[in-house]
């Protein structure tokens, strides 16, 4: 009966990937920074190298009888070559002119203050990293400046470089793992509350209106306030309808009952065999809107009386045989003959006026429906756990089919759709029955004809 | 001649080239090694003795008996002259100028080479995975058992030192060593023990004192130290002596004990190269020949050791890579000519 509700997504999923999403955006900054400061280390290191080599070769220019002394040491290009394979190349010129080295080698433009410049350049098929220094020396006291440019292949820096990219890219993709789970756990943990809620509310019974007291978090608070708000309105609204149809109900019955006194008044004077025809169907009519005015009221008390049931211990033998006693003289109109037989004193702990209401509605049905001159019985009993009435008559029985569907509120049998009836009466016993933990059965007779009711209570 | 070549069926052709027309570098002896069905020719320039390489050559086309090979000897300096300069299409260079073996490949003149038989050759003596070193030669002391006779054969630089100043009457005009201004491979040793210690200017200036013969060879040197015409060589090729079997008697070699200079000679692709692959085939059999089959007769070089005791500070391989660059550089090449002048030309 529920409609299917429209959903537009899922919370635990829309939090789980704006975790992972914010996770993957973290995982690439990280793996971003990692790479970036690696490469300006690696670029650093090799640049101090050639620094510290440049510098060495630079040391040992002079000036030795006036002519310009070159003497570049060993080291100075061993050490960038032997360790790394990589491949040197170097340049000196004194004021821009060539001295030695490799001629077509560029140098660094722009020179700091320290004297030093860095160029990254295309150089013999390879990319090279240059360094370039310069140094003031007076020939024949004319100041030169010498410029030495040191090139230095960057083979190293470039395996450097991948291995630190893939440690980078480990690195974020373990940090992005760890973030995955956690999302997944906070977002199952998040949404714990609302599924918490869910569940309670529904798992509640039918008739459960109670305002929801547990407490939930401060963002679910005005959910849970509108809830409550709305399930007092609802109770509310409730409460005020099976009120009206109770007074509607009684403020009917009440005139009915005149009407009906008027009628057999009418009748005992009519002579005419029409007119004595015409009230006695009038009189019926009139007790079918009684019955059903009746059936509505107990109805109406029925559901209120089960909210709060008013228990004692009834025996249901001395219940049943009390109201079969005052039902006789109605049975007795259509010749029937009600009979009693019982098997243990069942005693249940119940409210007395709902299960005699509950069992005068069946027996009711029972007489009702019921051809003239045939027995209706009533067996009180017990089972396992259950205190047993059971009302067995031999009318035409239920339907084959959907004999369940008439505990429904305002169902009728499809068989006798000729008797007038509310269909209330057997929606009265099975609320009453429930309400005190037990059940309805709803059958036909296993033998012949008729139907059979059995009303079960939990045993006190 | 001892290898039986015809049983290769290889002919050994060799002549004293006249110059080909497109090139202008200088060969000694230009030698083909034709074998009748071949397919391709792999060219190699060299600065080692035809003679000495022959067998090394024939034990390659027993292997790979489709390939011919011309061989072309040169000095050292036209072989960088022919690389650098023409872009000569070799498809190996084999030098023992180790400066400018890793000039050739530092200016990216020679091709990297990947081989399972490269894993042999130790890290010291390759560099970048392009010059793949194949001997050992030792400079040494050749001294003349004659000239020494009476006299301790001296083990050290210290030792000869103190010999030559102790009896320079003796040794005046008997001394030997190269003219470093014309020999690449004598400038290489001088320089390596130069930087190795200061006892290598002290035994120059004393060897100046004494009207020191200089040449260009160590064969030369060798030769005259048999003659007796000199009594002692410095900075000698080891290899080159000891393979004199029948010299034995009359020279000795010695290997200095306070340190000996070890020159590695290297082979290389030139990116020139028609024919890389053969280069390559030919770079492993050098490889195989001297880091695994060491002993093996064709190997003409003295067995090399694959793995020198690092504790021994006696022997000391020049090592391939930049630093050799330095000497290359004509400033400092002038200074260092200039101070050796100096040393030796005193009067």
């Amino acid at each position: 009966m529920t409609r299917e509700v429209k959903t537009s997504g899922s919370l635990r999923r829309r939090l789980t990937l704006q975790l992972v999403g914010s996770a993957a955006v973290l995982a690439a900054i990280l793996f971003l920074t990692v790479f970036g400061i690696a490469r300006k280390v690696a670029g650093e290191a090799q640049d101090n190298t050639l620094t510290a080599s440049v510098t060495s070769i630079l040391e040992t220019i002079s000036v030795q009888g006036g002519a310009l002394s070159i003497d570049i040491p060993y080291a100075a290009l061993s050490m960038l070559g032997s360790v790394s394979d990589e491949r040197v190349f170097y340049r000196v010129a004194g004021d821009g002119e060539f001295l030695t080295g490799y001629d077509d080698l560029p140098s660094a433009t722009s020179i700091d203050a320290d004297g030093r410049g860095f160029l990254t350049a295309r150089y013999k098929d390879e990319d090279v990293r240059i360094v370039t220094a310069s140094r003031q020396l007076s020939v024949e006291g004319r100041p030169v400046e010498i410029r030495v440019s040191l090139a230095q292949t960057r083979a190293g820096y470039a395996a450097t470089l991948e291995s630190i990219l893939r440690t980078a890219a480990l690195i974020g993709l373990g940090f992005f793992a760890i973030a995955v789970v956690l999302a997944v756990l906070t977002a199952e943990h998040t949404i714990r509350p609302v599924q918490k809620l869910a569940a309670s509310v529904s798992r509640r019974g039918p008739k459960d209106l109670r305002p929801v007291v547990a407490p939930v978090p401060a963002e679910m608070a005005s959910l849970v306030t509108s809830l409550n708000r709305f399930i007092e309105r609802l109770s509310t609204s409730l409460t005020r309808s099976e009120d009206f149809i109770a007074e509607a109900a009684h403020r009917v019955r009440t005139p009915l009952a005149t009407v009906r006194a008027q009628a057999e008044i009418a009748l005992r004077r009519a002579k005419r065999d029409e007119d004595r025809r015409s009230l006695r169907d009038m009189i019926r009519a009139i007790d079918e809107s009684s019955r059903a005015a009746g059936q509505m009221l107990d109805h109406a008390m029925v559901t209120f009386r089960a909210d709060h049931l008013d228990r004692v211990q009834v025996s249901l033998i001395d219940l049943v045989e009390d109201l079969v006693e005052r039902l006789r003289a109605v049975a007795e109109l259509k010749d029937i003959n009600l009979t009693v037989t019982h098997t243990d004193p069942a005693t249940v702990a119940a409210d007395p006026i709902l299960v005699q209401n509950a069992v005068r509605n069946v027996l009711d049905n029972a007489i009702k429906y019921s051809p003239q001159e045939q027995d209706v019985s009533v067996w009180v009993g017990t089972d396992s756990t259950f205190a047993v009435v059971r009302i067995s008559d031999h009318g035409t029985g239920f339907p084959e089919q959907g004999a369940d569907r008439l505990l429904e509120r305002f169902a009728r049998g499809d068989n006798v759709k000729t008797t007038v009836g509310s269909g209330l009466g057997l929606t009265i016993a099975k609320e009453v029955a429930e309400a005190h933990g037990g059940k309805i059965s709803v059958e036909n007779q296993e033998r012949g004809t008729g139907a059979c009711v059995s009303l079960y209570f939990p045993l006190a | 001649m001892r290898f039986a070549l015809l049983s290769f069926g290889l002919i050994l052709s060799g002549w004293v080239a006249q110059a080909l027309p497109v090139q202008s570098f200088e060969i000694e002896v230009q030698t083909r090694f034709d074998v009748p069905d071949a397919e391709r020719t792999l060219n190699i320039i060299s600065t080692a003795d035809t003679d000495l390489f022959t067998p090394l050559v024939v034990a390659f086309q027993s292997r790979n008996p489709t390939v011919s090979v011309n061989y072309v000897a040169v000095s050292s300096a036209e072989l960088m002259k022919a690389l650098q300069i023409e872009g000569a299409a070799f498809d190996l260079a084999v030098s023992s100028a180790m400066d400018l073996q890793t000039k050739l490949s530092n200016d990216g003149l020679t091709l990297p080479h990947k081989s399972p038989a490269v894993d042999l050759v130790p890290d010291w003596a390759k560099w970048r995975d392009q010059v793949f070193a194949f001997t050992q030669e030792p400079a040494a002391f050749v001294v003349s058992r004659g000239a020494f006779d009476g006299l301790d054969v001296p083990r050290t630089r210290q030792d000869l030192i103190s010999l030559l100043r102790n009896h320079p009457d003796r040794f005046r005009g008997r001394v030997g060593t190269y003219d470093i201004r014309i020999s690449g491979l004598g400038y290489l040793f001088a320089t390596q023990d130069a930087r190795t210690s200061e006892t290598y200017w002290r035994l120059m200036e004393t060897m100046g004192n004494l009207s020191p013969r200089l040449y260009c060879c160590s064969g030369d040197m060798i030769d005259d130290v048999q003659s007796g015409q000199l009594a002692v060589a410095y900075n000698v090729l080891g290899s080159y002596a000891l393979a004199r079997t029948d010299l034995a008697d009359s020279i000795e070699v010695i290997e200095p004990r306070d340190f000996t200079t070890v020159m590695l000679r290297s082979a290389a692709i030139p990116k020139s190269a028609e024919n890389p692959d053969l280069g390559g085939a030919f770079l492993d059999h050098l490889i195989r020949s001297s880091w695994s089959d060491a002993g093996q007769d064709y190997y003409p070089f003295p067995a090399i050791s694959g793995d020198p005791d690092p504790d021994n500070a006696t022997l000391r391989p020049i090592r391939l890579g930049p630093g050799l660059l330095v000497y290359l550089d004509s400033f400092k090449r002038a200074r260092f000519l200039n101070e050796w002048e100096d040393a030796m030309t005193q009067r």
